[in-house]
């Protein structure tokens, strides 16, 4: 199975990943519409630290916490991508206390959101990963 | 090899996964005493307030136990193990032979004695037969005046979860503070005044008796005993809990034990306790699942930490709370004081000591929380980090580069990949 990996000394700071992945799941054709004035609701998220930036997202664990801590049942890895089902999902938030990287957080839907890879949502593919515009996340 | 398991929620269905990640053939006969399927035991305050149903709070899908090769006996209890001869007797009169055991018979409520007690009819919260009881009940009498032993979590979560369906709630408890097992003093204020801006009444640090206020209902939820029992006759070591080690084991070479039924070693103070929360159930079943098909696994020890809601509020917390404090939000001691406010304060409360985070306390203030688990459960130094950038929120930046690297890098060179290729 395919894994994003990122390259920090490639990564611009230019935080395009945080909001073409905002977009991607917000099930909006347009762009505009997705984002103008709205919460950026990303599954990804570019840390800096003085020079250096990088950008997180779900690491699909061979031995995901989340998964392991989920009180519902609502984790599951399927494939190699960790997923969520938003429906038994009760938004009680021990996944976002159980995952070492935070890769997950809270959604404006009261569930938890991660990185799926883009299998659920519009983009198909990691959509991080095709419009980074120096490369600095692939998918290998 | 074939294997029972005794209980049938979080920390079997560990072992039955940890199981199936060595062995896909040996046939897994599972007793549980209660006549459901798996579902998610903390899911049934959720399941009265009308936010789950009887399907989605299935802890595993319905084709669970057939698409793992296993039996699952339901509504029968177990009543002894015959260490000797490897057996297991059921309470209607079979006997079954196991080659490995794991006992996940997880936790009772835990009833002291409370004055005049006997006289009532009273419900506890632990299982999904109780809340469909409880619904009944609230269903049955309108209008009900509640009242609740206990203001931990289960009798905090039970009061949520009939909130709506009754009139009146008052929760007493002998503790001075709300969630005391989870919260500091501060933190506490906080959470006991949000509930009673929703209008649920208190009286802490109360020796009272049921004679002593006008209810409908009655519920006790005065905290949870391991399950030890069936175990008792097996020779094993119980203290609190049915002692296990790292590798789930007992001290019998055949019969493992996992979750709420255990006492096992703190990953954070390295003590013997019981850490009754479902994170720990499962990890400590699949660990016992993998060993007892004969793979190697070990688990860090039991980590506590705490993911719970009431009424909108998260509470986010691990560790212990020993050291310095370092915070920050909007709730102040006298803010609680103030019930039309409280609702929308924040807190985020760091504990320090040694160059190691020890633990913490998030109140509607938790992105990226896990990463501070981390450092707790990985005792990490952080004295590089500065109280600023560690209240902060938290990221890899907290790690070091070389373990960032790792979890982040593509280690083997990227042949016909260039800075810049996208741009093109
Ligand atoms: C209302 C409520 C809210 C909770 N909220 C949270 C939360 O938010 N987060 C969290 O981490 N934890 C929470 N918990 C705790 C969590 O549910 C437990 O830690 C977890 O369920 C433990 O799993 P277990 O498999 O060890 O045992 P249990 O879930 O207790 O299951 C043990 C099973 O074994 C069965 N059994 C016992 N003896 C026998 C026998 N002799 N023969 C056959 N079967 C037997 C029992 O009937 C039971 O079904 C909550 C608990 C309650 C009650
Ligand atoms: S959310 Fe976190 S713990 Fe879960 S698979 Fe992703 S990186 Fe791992
Ligand atoms: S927030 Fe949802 S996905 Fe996360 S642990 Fe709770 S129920 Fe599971």
């Amino acid at each position: 199975m395919k894994k994003i990996y990122v390259q920090e000394e490639w990564c611009l700071k230019c935080r395009l990943c945080e909001y073409i992945c905002a977009y991607a799941n917000s099930g909006f054709k347009d762009i505009a519409a997705a984002l103008k004035d709205k919460p950026i609701n990303t599954r990804i998220t570019v840390e800096e630290s003085g020079r250096i930036s990088y950008a997180v997202s779900c690491r699909h664990c061979d031995e995901p916490s989340c998964v392991k801590s989920c009180i519902s049942g609502a984790l599951e890895k399927v494939d190699g991508v960790v997923k969520i089902d938003k429906d038994k999902c009760v938004g009680c938030f021990t996944c976002v206390l159980a995952c070492p990287y935070g890769a997950i957080a809270a959604g404006e839907d009261g569930a938890a959101m991660k990185c799926e890879l883009c299998v659920e949502n519009s983009g198909g593919s990691p959509m991080c990963v095709k419009y980074c515009p120096n490369r600095a996340i692939i998918l290998e | 090899m074939n294997y029972v398991i005794i209980g049938n929620s979080a920390a079997a269905v560990g072992g039955i996964e940890g199981i199936r990640r060595v062995d896909r053939e040996g046939l897994i006969t599972i007793v549980g005493e209660e006549p459901y399927h798996v579902y998610g035991r903390p899911l049934i305050s959720y399941l009265l307030e009308g936010k789950t149903d009887a399907e989605r709070m299935k802890y595993r899908p319905g084709d669970f136990y057939e698409k793992n090769g296993c039996e699952l006996k339901k509504g029968v209890a177990a009543v002894k193990i015959d260490a000797k001869k490897k057996t297991v007797a059921l309470e209607n009169g079979e006997v079954m032979p196991y080659g490995r055991l794991l006992i996940a018979t997880g936790a009772r409520p835990f009833v002291p004695r409370i004055r005049g007690l006997e006289k009532y009819e009273y419900h506890t919260f632990m299982t999904l037969g109780d809340a469909l009881k409880l619904k009944a009940k609230t269903d049955a009498v309108k209008n009900a005046k509640v009242l609740i032993f206990g203001a931990g979590l289960i009798g905090l979560k039970c009061a949520e979860a009939i909130y709506k369906r009754v009139s009146e709630i008052t929760v007493v408890d002998m503790a001075d503070r709300v969630l005391p097992s989870i919260l500091d003093a501060e933190s506490s204020a906080l959470i006991k005044a949000h509930l009673e801006s929703r209008g649920i009444k208190f009286l802490l640090s109360a020796d009272v008796s049921p004679d002593d206020f006008q209810f409908d209902i009655l519920c006790v939820c005065t905290g949870v005993t391991p399950e030890t029992a069936v175990a008792k006759d097996a020779g094993l070591e119980i203290g609190r809990g049915i002692f296990i080690d790292k590798n789930s084991r007992t001290g019998d070479p055949y019969i493992y034990a996992a979750g709420d039924c255990t006492e096992s070693f703190s990953a954070v103070t390295g003590r013997r306790g019981v850490t009754p929360i479902l994170p720990n159930a499962y990890i400590q079943g699949e660990t016992a699942g993998i060993n007892m098909a004969g793979g190697s696994a070990e688990y860090d020890g039991a980590m506590p930490m705490n993911a719970i809601g009431f009424f909108g509020k998260h509470i986010l917390t691990a560790g212990i709370y020993e050291g310095e404090e370092i915070k920050r939000g909007s709730f102040a001691a006298a803010s609680a004081s103030d019930l039309s406010s409280v609702s929308a304060c924040t807190l985020k409360k760091l504990f320090v000591k040694d160059g190691g985070l020890k633990g913490f306390i998030f109140i509607d203030d938790f992105k990226r929380a896990g990463i501070y688990t981390a450092l707790v459960r990985e005792r990490r130094d952080i004295s590089g980090l500065d109280a600023d950038a560690l209240i902060e929120n938290a990221g890899l930046n907290f790690y070091p580069k070389e373990f960032r690297d790792e979890v982040l890098k593509r280690r083997e060179s990227r042949q016909g990949i260039y800075a810049g290729e996208n741009l093109l």
